[in-house]
């Protein structure tokens, strides 16, 4: 929505030059033809627009203050679960230091996040690196299509949590279990999604590669990669909030440093504050990579 | 005259998923050096089939199809194709498009500075000198389609075939890259096979123009020679003889004698 209201107008701009960069001889001065376009676009931009601006903060904060509201009314007078109130004091104390360390059981919920992201980094990264080239086989060979689909179909749905026991039969240790829980559920939407991309690279760019006669190296890095892209980073988006997902369930599980055994622990001390806190940063945190990869997909999106 | 392009009693049968489709039949076709033809006929006759043939997109179901003494088993750069909707790569410039397919046919035996004067040259060929370096999205559709004709020509192919290049654009470029192509084809001395549903068009560009039945099961009906004089001026032949002649016959032909039936196909 917002792109549509800023985009607009400069696409109109664009399209109005268009046309007459075509059929008039180019000597017809350039600077003074696309000035009237632009001083006749400025002044309906002129007025500041008080309503968008309204539109875009209002609702948000509106639904913050419910969620809020509801939960302060909820807790008015309970006495197990926190009320806003108590919940933000115990978050300013948590904040003030968040990288202590006092043993390995208790550490700032800064380790805490960031050995939660390390494990995801690590385990997605494998999953990238294994899923990203076998999507691109299934997607180019109908033969790997035909055999890997019904593993794919098979393996997709399984609970991440069902594959722990199996990661600590393996590996023997709780943190690279967890690493192989978040690799084999992040590996799917990654698999899936690169594949369907190269199905479907449209008929026309293939043609011109053949035509052209390309080598198989130059179809790969000139047609096939650019034109896979955005669905490969739909993939990566998908398999980064599957990660998230899993990290929190497999590390109450396995125990360590974490923001999901960290939840386990404040459980065990009956510090529910913490938790909701937890729920929070667990929250802000999945958003933040979600948006991260939005901006990475917008770079690399083409419209034709 | 010589035949360059020879196609000998091609069919063209698709298996589709509702059954066996005859696209052609008994096609029989040659075209010189230089020589400008177009395949005329109503929507779903086959003439981009017979195109993709000549292309070597598409293999024949049975018969022969020769191009400068060799058969044609696969695509390759001396067969240029125009594709009626440009297919840029939208990622690249319209400088990278063309310098790809430069690249490829110029690449192992020249130097770098050599190709991408070569790809300016065809750039400028058709006009697009001052916008090379935009990507595709961000031309008109006339222009996008100039840099399709620029990557065909860059390859300096034996045959320029093109599916129609025009179909997309409006009426007045439409008619602005006629006039651009006829004087590039005069200077290029190109041979030509071009696809279109427009009869202006053909008349205007063709030496010969190859009129196509209705499908399913289409062949070449009629070939029509035009002995109108090079260079041609699209005004002054407007009330020429000749070409309104010619015109009737290819209307004529298309309306009077194979009028497309809106069967309950």
């Amino acid at each position: 929505m917002v792109s549509a209201v800023f985009h607009s107008p400069l696409d109109a701009a664009a399209e109005a030059a268009a046309p007459r960069a075509t059929p008039v001889a180019k000597p017809a001065a350039p600077l003074p033809a696309p000035a009237p376009v632009a001083r006749a676009e400025r002044p309906p931009r002129e007025p500041f627009d008080w309503r968008e601006l309204f539109m875009r903060v209002l609702p948000p904060v509106l639904g913050m203050a419910l969620l809020i509201g509801v939960w302060a009314l909820l807790t008015m007078n309970s006495t197990s679960f926190p009320s806003p109130a108590v919940t933000f004091d115990a978050a300013v104390k948590l904040f003030a230091d968040p990288f202590y360390s006092k043993g390995p059981n208790d550490q700032g919920i800064g380790w805490n996040i960031l050995f939660s992201l390390q494990r995801v980094a690590v385990g997605f990264g494998l999953a990238a690196l294994v899923g990203i080239p076998l999507g691109f086989i299934i997607g180019r060979f109908e033969f790997f299509s035909r055999m890997f689909s019904p593993l794919i179909s098979l393996l997709k749905p399984v609970s991440p949590l069902a594959w722990l026991p199996i990661g600590l039969l393996v590996f023997k240790a709780a943190n690279p279990a967890a690493i192989w829980t978040i690799f084999i559920c992040s590996i799917w939407p990654m698999v899936v999604n690169t594949a369907v991309g190269v199905q479907r690279v449209p008929q026309d760019y293939l043609n011109v590669a053949r035509v052209l006669n390309l080598s198989e190296w130059k179809i790969i890095t000139r047609i096939l990669f650019p034109a896979v892209l955005p669905y490969m980073l739909t993939g990566v988006r998908l398999s980064v909030g599957t990660a998230w997902l899993v990290i929190v369930a497999a590390e109450m599980l396995t125990g360590g440093v974490g923001i999901g055994f960290w939840v386990w622990d404040e459980w065990n001390n009956l510090n529910v504050q913490h938790i909701i806190i937890a729920i929070f940063v667990i929250g802000i945190v999945g958003l933040l990579l979600e948006q991260m990869l939005m901006l990475v997909a917008k770079r690399f999106s083409f419209d034709d | 005259m010589t035949s360059f392009i020879e196609v000998q009693n091609a069919e063209m049968v698709f298996t589709t998923r509702k059954g066996r489709f005859h696209a052609l039949r008994e096609i029989h076709l040659t075209v010189a050096k230089g020589e400008f033809v177009t395949l005329i006929g109503h929507s779903g006759c086959g003439k981009s089939t017979l195109l993709n043939l000549i292309a070597g997109l598409t293999l024949p179901t049975s018969g022969v199809l020769i191009c400068d003494n060799r058969e044609i088993a696969a695509p390759g750069p001396e067969r240029a194709v125009v594709f009626q909707n440009h297919s840029l790569l939208p990622w690249l410039t319209c400088f990278e498009n063309v310098h790809l397919a430069v690249e490829r046919v110029f690449g192992g035996s020249e130097t770098k500075a050599r190709l991408k004067e070569r790809t300016a040259a065809a750039l400028a060929l058709v006009g697009m000198g001052h916008a090379m370096h935009k990507r595709p999205h961000e031309v008109s559709g006339g222009m996008k389609q100039r840099v399709g004709i620029a990557r065909a020509l860059a390859m300096e192919p034996k045959v320029l075939l093109m599916d129609e290049p025009f179909g997309a654009l409006d009426a007045l470029t439409r008619a602005h890259l006629q006039d651009e192509l006829l004087k590039i084809v005069a200077r290029t001395q190109s041979t030509v096979v071009m696809v279109t549903h427009d009869v202006d068009e053909a008349v205007l560009l063709s030496d010969r123009i190859v009129m196509m039945t209705n499908g399913p099961a289409a062949t070449i009906g009629e070939i029509l020679p035009v002995h109108l004089p090079r260079p041609r001026n699209r005004v002054e032949l407007a009330e020429d003889h000749d070409y309104v002649h010619c015109r009737k016959q290819v209307l004529d032909f298309l309306y009077t004698r194979h009028g497309h039936v809106e069967k309950a196909a």
